[in-house]
């Protein structure tokens, strides 16, 4: 298989215009994956399963991740006048990272043999801005996945034919696989 | 392959009007294996549309883990497919050490390999079991293979104390050794079991009821298997070759010699085949590893595995399981417990082509189909 890299290159020389970022992953498994911006998400999973040498006709697991706001602190290199010297001092920055929530999916070649290729969409924000574009047109297998975090994780699939909820039952208003969700006081969820 | 994508089904809630009729099959129906329910409409006894419903034993399992520490999940994996717990088992554990880099000894990855051939074994012969008393062979073939999967079931509780919630595999290897002479009975059962499938099959297989009600029935073409995703028997029934122990050769398959059966037509025919064949093959597996089978540690004691914390980073898992892709996706935030935690379940994704296999079929047909496809709820509902 051909390195994230250079299937980033491809598709970006394919798509022009697409923006497209590499995710690195610092464990062992190794396995860094590529975000895609919305407005050509489902043109670059057409060309992913489409190109010949990529051949990724298996979309194995789709699903969900929350990403509430965070402050991280952070060491960062300032520089500062002391006794009219500049000297370089390091100093500890709260930084926000804006959360967001994510679907991810596990791509396979059937054909070829070779995967996984990770790719990666993220929604503006985790409450009004929470629209992806489906990729259930390219792959039957997204379509109960992506009913999941929908129902679980609360992102609207735009272009998903059938997009209700799939394991909570319909009435029910919340979307329990978030981090911030709480069941209602009596222990029972909320109808 | 490069046909354009199969067409959706038609989806969204039912309509009927004059002379259709919707039928709300399950969650209870027996056929249903489990609490699963089909919104079925017919035209006379012809299937027009159906619509699967989900949920009914779903209590968030992925919630449950990201509160609990990597270890304490184990158990609770048991618990997805209740019929196969080793394998959900293997996979968890594979997928946490992918993500946390640690190595297995070689015996434990033999043990690993018998216990889940073993697995596989009875798994097949259950679902062929339960395939034919939907046919209405009722109890006879059912309980040949259940009598054949105790003689397993029993090695399962001599190996980890339990027979079917067997919570056996750790990070970096198996939480005992096996007992003394466990390996000389695992070979007597497995010489059992390879009469027992041929006794089986010279009862069953040349069936002309079997024939006449699973050939031609169900069919799921290659292209759309591929496209749906899905895996397992019901994919190579359709003549897709494609099997994980092969493809990605996770512990130690890349020493076994083993043939993945196809099917040609990808009918209800085919998938009972195919699982009867993979009996045969993982029989063979495990001939091969109890004979190869190391002596050592079977577990890395450099482990932590109470207070195990993967440094920051994902892995996703996955191996062969009876049903199918059964993948773990785990998330470290560098903490105890893990971030995200997310099973990709087999047969809650092999049940997405179950309208198109059903169309144009009888609801006797439905119930049959549903039974070549090899559901269980704890996996499709968790």
């Amino acid at each position: 298989m051909q390195t994230l890299e250079q299937i980033k290159d491809r598709i970006a020389a394919a798509l022009p215009g697409a923006r497209l970022a590499v995710i690195a992953n610092a464990s062992p498994a190794g396995q860094p994956s590529l975000l895609l911006d919305h407005e050509h998400a489902l043109e670059a999973a057409r060309f992913l399963r489409d190109a010949p040498e990529l051949r990724f006709d298996y979309a194995s697991n789709a699903t969900g991740v929350d990403w509430p706001e965070r402050t991280v602190k952070e060491r960062v290199k300032v520089k500062k006048m002391i006794d009219g010297v500049e000297k370089e001092t390091e100093e500890l920055a709260e930084r926000k990272i804006p959360g967001c929530l994510e679907a991810v999916y596990h791509l396979y070649s059937m054909e070829l043999g070779h995967g996984p290729l990770i790719i990666r969409l993220r929604t503006g924000n985790r409450t009004d801005r929470v629209t992806l574009p489906s990729l259930t047109p390219v792959w039957r297998s997204c379509e109960f996945q992506e009913r999941e975090i929908f129902d679980l994780f609360g992102i609207v699939f735009e272009g998903h034919p059938d997009l209700r909820r799939i394991l909570m039952w319909d009435g029910f208003e919340d979307h329990p696989m978030r981090k911030d969700y709480a069941p209602a006081a009596s222990g029972e969820a909320k109808a | 392959m490069n046909a354009p994508p199969p067409p959706l089904a038609p989806t969204g809630r039912s309509q009927t009007a004059g002379d259709l009729l919707e039928v709300s099959m399950g969650p209870h129906h027996p056929s249903t294996h489990g609490v699963f329910r089909m919104n079925v409409v017919l035209d006379g006894e012809t299937v027009v549309k159906l619509t699967p419903v989900f949920g009914y034993l779903h209590r968030n399992h992925e919630k449950i883990a990201e509160k609990n520490s990597y270890l304490g999940s184990i158990p609770y994996t048991d618990r997805l497919d209740y019929i196969c717990s080793m394998t959900n088992n293997w996979a968890y554990v594979l997928s946490v050490e992918k993500l946390a880099g640690i190595a297995v000894p070689e015996r434990a990855e033999y043990i690993r390999v018998i216990v889940g051939e073993m697995t596989r074994l009875f798994n097949h012969a259950c679902l062929a079991g339960f395939l034919l008393q939907d046919m209405g062979a009722l109890g006879t073939p059912l309980m040949y293979a259940f009598r054949e999967r105790e003689k397993i079931l029993d090695l399962f509780e001599a190996l980890s104390g339990s027979r079917m919630m067997c919570n056996y595999m750790r990070f970096g290897g198996c939480r005992c050794d096996l007992p003394e002479g466990w390996p000389e009975k695992a070979a007597r059962i497995g010489a059992g079991f390879e009469s027992f499938l041929d006794e089986f099959e010279a009862l069953l297989t040349g069936n002309e009821i079997l024939r006449a009600r699973s050939e031609g029935v169900g069919v799921l073409p290659r292209e759309l298997a591929v496209n749906a995703g899905v895996t397992g028997p019901g994919l190579r029934a359709s003549g897709v070759n494609y099997d994980i122990r092969k493809v990605d050769k996770y512990g130690i398959y890349d020493r076994f010699k083993f043939r993945v059966p196809l099917g040609e037509r990808g009918d209800v025919f085919d998938r009972y085949m195919v699982r009867i064949l993979e009996m045969r093959e993982s029989l063979m597996i495990l001939n091969q590893a109890l004979h190869d089978l190391p002596d050592g540690a079977i577990i890395d004691p450099k482990v932590r595995l109470r207070n195990l914390r993967p440094k920051a980073g994902e892995a996703y898992g996955r191996i062969e399981s009876p049903k199918g892709e059964l993948g773990f996706y785990l998330i470290s935030d560098g903490g105890p417990i893990p971030y995200r935690y997310r099973v990709r379940p087999p047969s809650l994704i092999n049940l997405t082509v179950l309208e198109d296999m059903c169309m144009g079929h009888t609801i006797a047909d439905v119930v049959i189909i549903l039974g070549s496809i090899d559901i269980v709820l704890g996996e499709v509902d968790r």
